[in-house]
């Protein structure tokens, strides 16, 4: 069932102060199929995603050894062109943050830091990933209006269509519903199962069955380490470690 | 017993709920009951020496005997110091607070050291400023003059500008400034097209208490820009300012020209305000788009 993969991780550990946050991950993140990350609260979810775009650079007291490549470039390489890797990861955080700026420009935004400009061509793209979040019928009206106007899940489809602008290959998603109601959640949902027929999803949820209803490949974390990775199937339904077992079965506490 | 002790619990609440609400309503008439005075005493005693020809015109000769001219030198002046000092400063302190909180966001240590620097700076008084900016004047051999006045009220009022732009920065939500570099943009695509945009309303409050600081010192120009009765034409001529002829006028033993004293502090004041109020209507504009 899995094919290529477009991430591999090799040997990522990650400290922050004299705290060993990561420990030798090593996993494959299969293309074009939306792989969720599950555990506990705090073991790691979280900074291992922000390792992907390398936003931990952000912070002065991540340290990060191992490899990360994607397309036989190694993202950790501090050389690389960090832009442009991170245009290529759309990422959906835990509460939506649009832009200090309108509706219309939270989408144009990334297209005119990359150089696009032409009036025509903007507004053309504004609607279609609007489109594609289904957000364009609630606010074709009112595209100026600023972007906090929205209601939460509005704001966090806005956010989702804004990472699309920048045409990415991965959506990065930290447990994008924890901040949304029921129906919000799901819409959030079912924009990813259409979604990931094109791009590669990772999603981190701390809800089972969340996971179950939308996972094709399962990470399964516990202190910062991978105790079990595979697919859906396996994981779900025959899970081989103890900590993985207690957990699907909810006994985990 | 233990009924007592219920009610005594709700006593003291009560009265604690009461004696904060006491401190809280005195303290707010005193500060409303003290700006109220200020204004109005100087209304009272400056509004009726108020004339066209007093914000129109320079002192003619016996301007400072009760005799015709007006103080517009020092209202030019001051404008002229002011804005060019706070243009100046916001020259140096935008760059240096986006720099401490975007770019040096890695290196906590060094930042913190230069907000230390910057809070010790703060609280020198403006007249050690005029002291240090008249001996660096005979350093350079220059005279008293607009471009000193200037340079010395910048140096005056850059770190009141830096440290109120960085407070303003520091509560840009992490979120946000994760989200537009997961976008793909530079540290200063980050600070100018988003930082920039949700701080507009607290920058230009930072502006604006600068301006106020540098309009309203006397301390600092009365070494460096000098007095005179003329509009300056030229940065290297001395230039006067409103604290300062309100410092002459009021000094004067005439009654005539101590009133109207109150009447150019009524006319500093109004400029502040209209200043502060436009552009808190231009930052409004900005105030609708911030990310919360
Ligand atoms: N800036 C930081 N400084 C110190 N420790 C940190 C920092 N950020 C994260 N940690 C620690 O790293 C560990 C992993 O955090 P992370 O946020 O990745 O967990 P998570 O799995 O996402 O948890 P949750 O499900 O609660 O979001 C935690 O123990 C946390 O305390
Ligand atoms: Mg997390």
């Amino acid at each position: 069932m899995i094919n290529g993969s477009i991430i591999n991780i090799e040997g990522l550990n990650l400290h922050i102060g004299n705290k060993h946050i990561l420990k030798d991950i090593n996993v494959k993140i299969p293309e074009k199929k939306l792989t969720v990350i599950l555990g506990p609260s705090g073991c790691g979810k979280t900074t291992l995603l922000k390792s992907l775009n390398r936003l931990t650079d952000l912070y002065p007291e991540v340290k990060t050894q191992g490899k990360i490549f994607n397309g036989g470039i190694d993202i950790l390489n501090p050389k690389i062109e960090i832009t442009e890797l991170r245009k290529k990861m759309g990422l959906l955080a835990q509460s939506p943050y649009p832009l200090p700026m309108s509706i219309y420009d939270n989408i144009t935004y990334g297209l005119r830091i990359s150089g696009r400009r032409k009036k025509r061509y903007l507004s053309k793209r504004v609607e279609y990933y609007l489109r594609q979040v289904s957000l364009w019928e609630e606010v074709k009206d009112r595209l100026k209006d600023p972007a906090s106007a929205l209601s939460i899940g509005q704001q966090q489809r806005l956010c989702l269509a804004r990472g699309l602008s920048v045409d990415p290959d991965i959506i990065l998603a930290d447990e994008p519903t924890s901040a949304l109601d029921p129906v919000s959640s799901r819409e959030i949902e079912e924009l990813f199962l259409k979604l990931k027929q094109r791009y590669t999803i990772v999603m981190v949820t701390h809800i089972l069955r969340q996971a179950r209803r939308v996972a094709d490949y399962v990470i399964f974390m516990y202190l910062g380490e991978i105790v079990e990775h595979g697919t859906a199937e396996q994981i779900f339904e025959n899970p081989q470690n103890q900590i993985t077992k207690a957990y699907i079965k909810g006994t985990y506490s | 017993m233990k009924r007592k002790f219920n009610l005594n619990r709700k006593f003291f609440k009560k009265l604690e709920e009461l004696i904060f609400r006491v401190l809280m309503i005195i303290s707010t008439t005193i500060i409303i009951v003290a700006l109220l005075a200020i204004i109005i005493s100087i209304l009272i005693k400056g509004v009726p020496s108020l004339s066209w020809e007093m914000i129109t015109q320079t002192p003619k000769g016996g301007y400072y005997f009760g005799k015709e001219g007006g103080i517009l030198n020092a209202i030019i002046g001051s404008l002229y110091l002011s804005g060019g000092a706070t243009f100046l400063a916001l020259v140096v302190s935008l760059p240096l607070a986006l720099y401490m909180n975007i770019h040096k966001m890695k290196e906590k240590l060094v930042v913190n050291i230069i907000r230390l620097f910057l809070d010790i700076l703060w609280g020198i008084p403006s007249i050690v400023y005029g002291a240090f900016g008249f001996a660096l004047m005979v350093f350079l051999g220059l005279r008293t003059s607009l471009l000193a006045g200037i340079l010395t009220v910048t140096l005056f009022i850059i770190p009141i500008m830096v440290r109120s732009m960085d407070e303003v920065l520091k509560t840009v939500p992490r979120g946000l400034i994760e989200a537009s570099f997961s976008l793909g943009s530079t540290r200063s695509e980050t600070s100018f097209r988003v930082i920039l945009r949700q701080c507009i309303p607290g920058l230009i409050t930072a502006i604006l208490l600068a301006f106020g600081r540098a309009i309203g010192d006397a301390a600092a120009v009365l070494f460096t820009a000098g007095y005179t009765d003329y509009i300056p034409t030229s940065l290297s001529q001395p230039t006067a300012t409103l604290p300062l002829s309100v410092f002459f006028q009021l000094g004067s033993p005439i009654p005539e020209v101590q009133n109207r004293a109150y009447a150019s502090a009524v006319v500093l004041t109004v400029i502040v305000l209209i200043i502060s109020i436009s552009s808190r209507a231009f930052s409004m504009k900005y105030q609708k788009n911030r990310i919360k």
